[in-house]
């Protein structure tokens, strides 16, 4: 079994790595690149733990091979705030007591921004069916789909003023 | 696993190749051959990503019709304005599969060549009358979709042969179509039966043609001739719909499984038959 | 010291319990960097795997390692011959007991297998694939044995029989054949037959549930790093670090003080992880490999080998005056347990009543095991099944009688004074308030359209107290450390702060609660039970208290004046006495600063065993609109009203609600362990186990009652548990008054209700 040379961009910075022929781009974010931030609560897709954006779109990084990134981009959970600012979805995730174990958070962040860039000002129905592929076992998701609707509100109004 | 290998062709030649290989399976989205590696069902020598190769992604008007590279996600298919005004239904079922994150992967020909009686989009593709475009070791030829699936996890595909494109045919005014499921939660289930129909309506808004396609009542899906002809000639009246579910119900092969029973599913089929059937009916209408 | 800090007597407004501050480690879990079991990675460490049953039931002939240890890249292999074969042993830990004997046969198969996916070797390898190669070349022959999985047929006459030496407990006299009931549990009062005769109305009901898993989104992980001098270090994903230390102690037969357990964030819990499954596997690995070794679980593993709760069948005899007093009721409830001895059932029997002032009862229990996953606690474990029977029975009753089924409620509700059904006299309780938070919502006036219907249910938890130590210590600066043993499911490092902040008279923010290891602080038992905000907050408290004390001294001998003439106020030493502190006060910073001179550091230890934990009450309404053609059922809105006490922190007090409320609805209508005829689950993962997603649920109103308790300083009740109660009985309500059918068997599918709609119509 030989490994395979990829070169990506992840949060911005190339990278290039080695991977198994059969190894996702979850194991090789975990394992090889240390960004761990990325879960794996199903490795089948189900739970959406491992999302991640990947050249513009929301993937489970666990149903993409890791030789099928070479000369993609990949967004991960840690290059969602910009240096020690966060995100405003992160703010307000931590606003409305949002997360309760944390472990499906990375995910239902990296979701909720793709929601938001797709769709700025969606209503509460679509964000629900838009994070469908992402299970939170503590919240009820309540505070979840308050704290995306709050910050999409917020956005909308910053780029008002701005 | 110890041999697998990634290939990532960029020609249709080369894919061809290596398809033929020994146990060579084609990956477009991969939402259903990954599973399947990972859990050992599937055991492959070779994956042959397709995605590389020209043309696979991507959607483009022809001859009135349109062909859909056959690797194009679900999500692709959504944004396309054109596509999901004319064949909305397709989009529709295209677009149950699995989650957002799934939609950004996932492909009709992966939904197709997987064949799973519950793959939600094939009664869709079926009731548009849609054909492959199928690339092999022989050259290029067109079959009919129907005709891929042939049982659960098998296709009438050669060694070697993989689905390039489904060529969509030109749409007349006043036709449309949709697609319903039903799945037990409102999203990320397999569908524990599914209904497809596409219509053509004269100017009066009497069924010109109808064809209904049902999933996850059979062994593959099922185009219900019967079903559709209830439906040639009403307004979809309830003694239509009456006929046309009876139809369908007569169709069903279903089993019982996890999933729902072999009772439950030929009621919903029908269920899900009457309703798809008045949402294209309706959507007919305001085609010009 | 004993006295506790009263603010209703002292008159001292709260500046920060009941506010909403950011959870100090919040910004770790938005930025994905908490590290949670699976995230570890140490020099030279191993990947253990786990070889597990194909077999419902089978003895165990042989097992044959060599090919797998031969294989190259492979470490160690093991089997159960690598433990202790330990005798029979109770051991304590927080909600759930185990046996030890049994508890170790569970984490490595002894003798037979008793499930499909029972643990029966592990290996440690140097790489996921080999680790995986070499599960494959272990050979083992087996000898297949008839297997039983439901709960009524395993005890039944001529059901298979899992262990030969176990006889039926709590029969009077100890039987001589072995059974699969484990105990039967019995609690009685009044003259049952006198009751039922008093009775104009008697409904007689049966409610069945399957198992459900407590469905945490992460697997179970641990690293575990043996040395050669036997000190060993182990990094775990738990509920309680201190009892996955003493199992593994137990277990393995080791020095406590030779297991140190390092607690990672923990993915959920929900009584899941308050026991071990990997760690002593990747222990002994860890000593016959020389390596660290780490374990995680697939999810089809998480499904096949953990958790789950227990499926059960509730039988209610119910019997009421016309007016609605209920004068007999007579509750028969028999639990899955799983593999071995242990379901919850003892629990649901104590709560099943809980509810109700009824002269009369008598409340059967039965613990039967099958060739099923071992249960696991899930969030107040028993109860809902057993509150599934009787809140269901009770609408039955308030049906037949024609009564508003918040008013029979009403009628019979418990009150302080009432004797519980389960011993003690109830004091304190805000379970009338509940009501009363229900009966006056708005939620109750929305009228129901067509094919809608509205559910109504009540639901009970014991709550615990329990085993904590604490540890505060007040820095140079004056800023503070919280040092607790209770892991951080759900935002507890956020309630310790406060409280201590509150008491210090200090902002939240300049409090940093930390989640110690085993070597770093007492024994603390699980975070379980909805203990960690009561008893680890009330040590908290206790220790803040102790430094006040100790701080006030300071300042008293720093200006010379008696201690009585220093008072403690925002965060500040002030004198009394007039001319003695020209300075003017003394802040914690400054006292801090000066510590040297005034005694040296300035830090407390606080370990008690907390009593007095509250009971909790809830009450939820819930809406449903069932299609029915094709029996589906979507929540239109639901009101979950609950006695908190006080909530420390509101936003995840609503959290723990929405959360159990969610779990509970799930368990209604979709959830459910299917087997195969073979005994073999068949849907072992989040695609077929349907756990809801955000578009199944509607936003969930938390409604806090806050009838404090007298017990804790500031009035706090456990929180965590209750909300999952009444949720089940809540949905099958709803969906009865929807559709005009009483469905008595959950998950309430939508192919169940079609059938059920179906049936009502031809019958």
């Amino acid at each position: 079994m030989s490994k395979q040379r990829t070169a990506a961009i992840v949060n911005g910075d190339p990278v290039e790595f080695l991977s198994d022929p059969g190894q996702t781009l979850l194991d090789v974010l975990r394992d090889e690149l240390h960004l761990t931030g990325s879960k794996e609560g199903c490795g089948s897709g189900d739970c959406g733990a491992c999302s991640v954006i990947m050249d513009g779109r929301l993937v489970c990084s666990c149903l993409v091979l890791a030789a099928e990134v070479e000369g993609c981009r990949v967004q991960t959970i840690e290059g969602l705030s910009t240096g020690s600012t966060l995100h405003p979805l992160q703010q307000k995730f931590l606003d409305h007591a949002a997360l309760q174990c944390g472990f499906c958070t990375p995910g239902i962040l990296m979701a909720s921004k793709a929601l938001l860039d797709a769709n700025p000002d969606p209503t509460e129905s679509e964000a629900r069916y838009w994070l469908a592929g992402n299970l939170c076992r503590c919240t009820g998701y309540d505070k979840i789909i308050k704290a995306v609707l709050d910050t999409a509100a917020e956005l909308r109004q910053d780029r008002k003023s701005a | 696993m110890a041999q697998l290998s990634y290939l990532s062709p960029s020609s249709v030649d080369d894919a061809v190749k290596a398809l033929s290989g020994a146990s060579a399976r084609a990956l477009s989205g991969g939402t259903d051959l990954l599973v399947q590696v990972r859990s050992g069902r599937a055991k492959p020598d070779h994956i042959v990503d397709l995605k590389r190769i020209p043309g696979l992604i991507g959607i483009r008007a022809e001859n009135g019709g349109f062909i859909i590279g056959s690797a194009t996600c679900g999500a692709m298919l959504s944004e396309h304005a054109t596509l999901s005004k004319i064949w909305p239904g397709i989009v529709e079922a295209a677009n149950l599969i699995g989650s957002t994150q799934i939609q950004g992967r996932a492909s009709l020909a992966g939904n197709l060549c997987n064949a799973s009686p519950a793959a939600d989009s094939v009664p869709a593709l079926i009731t548009a009358r849609t054909t492959c475009v199928i690339a092999g070791p022989a050259g290029t030829r067109e079959a009919a979709v129907e005709s891929i699936v042939t049982g659960p996890g098998k296709t009438s595909l050669a060694a070697g042969e993989f689905v390039v494109a489904f060529k969509l045919p030109p749409r007349g005014p006043k036709a449309s179509d949709a697609y319903l499921r039903m799945i037990p939660r409102t999203e990320m289930d397999i569908a524990v039966a599914g209904a497809a129909v596409s219509l053509a309506l004269d100017a009066d808004g009497v069924c010109t043609s109808a064809f209904v396609a049902l999933g996850a009542v059979a062994p593959t899906a099922l185009l219900v001739a019967d079903a559709g002809q209830a439906l040639i000639g009403s307004r979809l009246e309830a003694s239509a719909l009456t006929r046309m579910e009876e139809a369908v119900r007569a169709a069903c092969q279903p089993i019982s499984d996890k999933r729902g029973t072999a009772d439950y599913r030929t009621k919903i089929a029908a269920v899900l038959a009457h309703r798809a059937a008045v949402i294209a009916w309706n959507r007919a209408k305001e085609q010009a | 010291m004993n006295k506790p800090v009263k603010p209703e007597e002292t008159g001292a407004i709260l500046k920060v319990v009941g506010t909403r501050p950011i959870r100090p480690d919040g910004v770790e879990k938005v930025t994905g960097r908490a590290a949670y079991g699976a995230d570890l990675h140490l020099p030279g460490m191993l990947i253990g795997k786990v070889k597990r049953s194909p077999h419902a039931h089978a003895r165990i002939v042989s097992i044959d390692t060599r090919k797998a240890l031969a294989l190259p890249g492979v470490k160690a292999v093991m089997t159960s011959a690598d433990m202790p074969d330990l005798a029979a042993e109770h051991y304590e830990a927080g909600e759930s007991a185990s046996n030890l004997k049994d508890l170790s046969a569970n984490v490595m198969a002894r003798g037979k297998v008793l499930y499909h996916g029972h643990a029966i070797a592990a290996v440690a390898a140097t790489s996921n694939a080999i680790a995986d190669q070499a599960l494959d070349l272990i050979d083992i022959v087996y000898e297949t044995l008839p297997h039983v999985i439901d709960v009524e047929e395993a005890m039944a006459p001529g059901a298979p029989i899992l262990h030969d030496q176990l006889f039926t407990a709590g029969l009077g006299e100890t039987p001589t054949k072995a059974s699969n009931i484990a105990t039967k549990h019995r609690l009685d009062r009044g003259d049952l037959a006198a009751g039922f005769a008093s009775a104009d109305v008697i409904i007689e009901t049966r409610y069945s549930s399957a198992a459900v898993h407590q469905g945490y989104i992460e697997p179970h992980a641990c690293v575990a790093s043996y040395a050669a001098d036997g000190q060993t270090q182990v990094w775990s994903s738990s509920q309680g670090h201190f009892v996955i230390r003493g199992l593994c102690a137990k277990l393995l037969k080791m020095r406590f003080s030779d297991v140190r357990v390092i607690p990672a964030e923990i993915g959920g819990g929900f009584g899941g992880k308050t026991t071990v499954y990997l760690e002593p596997l990747a222990l002994v690995l860890s000593q016959k490999s020389g390596h660290p070794v780490k374990m995680v679980m697939t999810r089809e593993e998480v499904f096949r080998a953990t958790g789950p709760t227990s499926a059960s069948v509730v039988t209610v005899k119910m019997g009421a005056k016309l007016d609605g007093t209920i004068t007999a009721a007579q509750v028969d409830l028999k639990f899955q347990a799983g593999a071995f001895a242990g379901s919850p059932v003892g629990a649901a029997v104590m709560t099943s009543l809980a509810c109700y002032d009824v002269a009369n009862f008598e409340i059967t229990g039965w613990d039967v095991v099958t060739n099923s996953p071992k249960v696991a606690a899930y969030r107040a474990p028993g109860a809902p099944n057993a509150a599934l029977g009787v809140e269901c029975a009770v609408d039955e009753l308030a049906e037949k009688l024609g009564l508003d089924p918040m008013a029979i409620r009403e009628k019979n509700a418990v009150r302080n004074g009432v004797r519980a059904p389960y011993g003690p006299i109830y004091k304190n309780i805000g379970y009338v308030e509940t009501l009363e938070a229900i009966r006056s919502h708005p939620h109750m006036a929305i009228p129901l359209g067509p094919n809608q219907g509205r559910g109504i249910a009540a639901g009970f938890w014991f709550n615990i107290g329990g085993e904590s130590t604490v540890n505060v210590s007040i820095n140079e600066d004056g800023t503070a450390i919280v040092s607790t043993g209770s892991p951080d499911i759900g935002g507890s490092r956020a309630s310790m702060a406060m409280m201590a902040a509150e008491v210090l008279g200090i902002g939240v923010e300049q409090v940093r609660p930390i989640v110690a290891d085993t070597a770093s602080i007492g024994f603390s038992t699980v975070t379980g039970g909805s203990r960690t905000t009561f008893a680890t907050g009330m040590a908290v408290v206790q220790a803040a208290e102790k430094l006040v004390i100790d701080l006030k001294r300071r300042a008293a001998e720093t200006w010379g004046v008696d201690l009585d003439q220093v008072v403690w106020q925002d965060g500040a030493a002030h004198c009394l006495q007039a001319g003695k502190a020209p300075k003017g006060a003394l802040t914690l910073a400054a006292l801090a600063g000066s510590a040297g001179k005034t005694g040296g550091p300035i830090a407390t230890v606080v370990a008690l065993n907390a009593q007095g934990a509250g009971p909790g009450f809830g009450v939820h309404v819930c809406d449903v609109e069932v299609d029915p053609e094709t029996g589906h059922v979507t929540v239109l809105r639901y009101t979950a009203a609950q006695d908190v006490g006080k909530a420390i922190h509101p936003a995840y007090v609503e959290g723990q609600i929405q959360g159990g409320v969610a779990q509970g609805i799930g368990w209604a209508l979709n959830e459910e362990y299917v087997f195969s005829t073979g005994g073999i689950m068949e849907n072992a993962g989040f695609l077929d186990y349907r756990v809801p997603v955000a578009s199944d649920l509607p936003m969930i109103d938390a409604i806090m009652v806050e009838v404090p308790n007298p017990a804790h300083p500031y009035g706090a009740k456990g929180v965590g548990e209750v909300p999952i109660v009444p949720p089940l009985a809540a949905l099958a309500i709803a969906v009865r008054h929807a559709t005009g059918v009483r469905m008595h068997d959950l998950p309430l599918s939508p192919s169940k209700i079609r059938a059920a709609i179906d049936a009502n119509k031809a019958g």
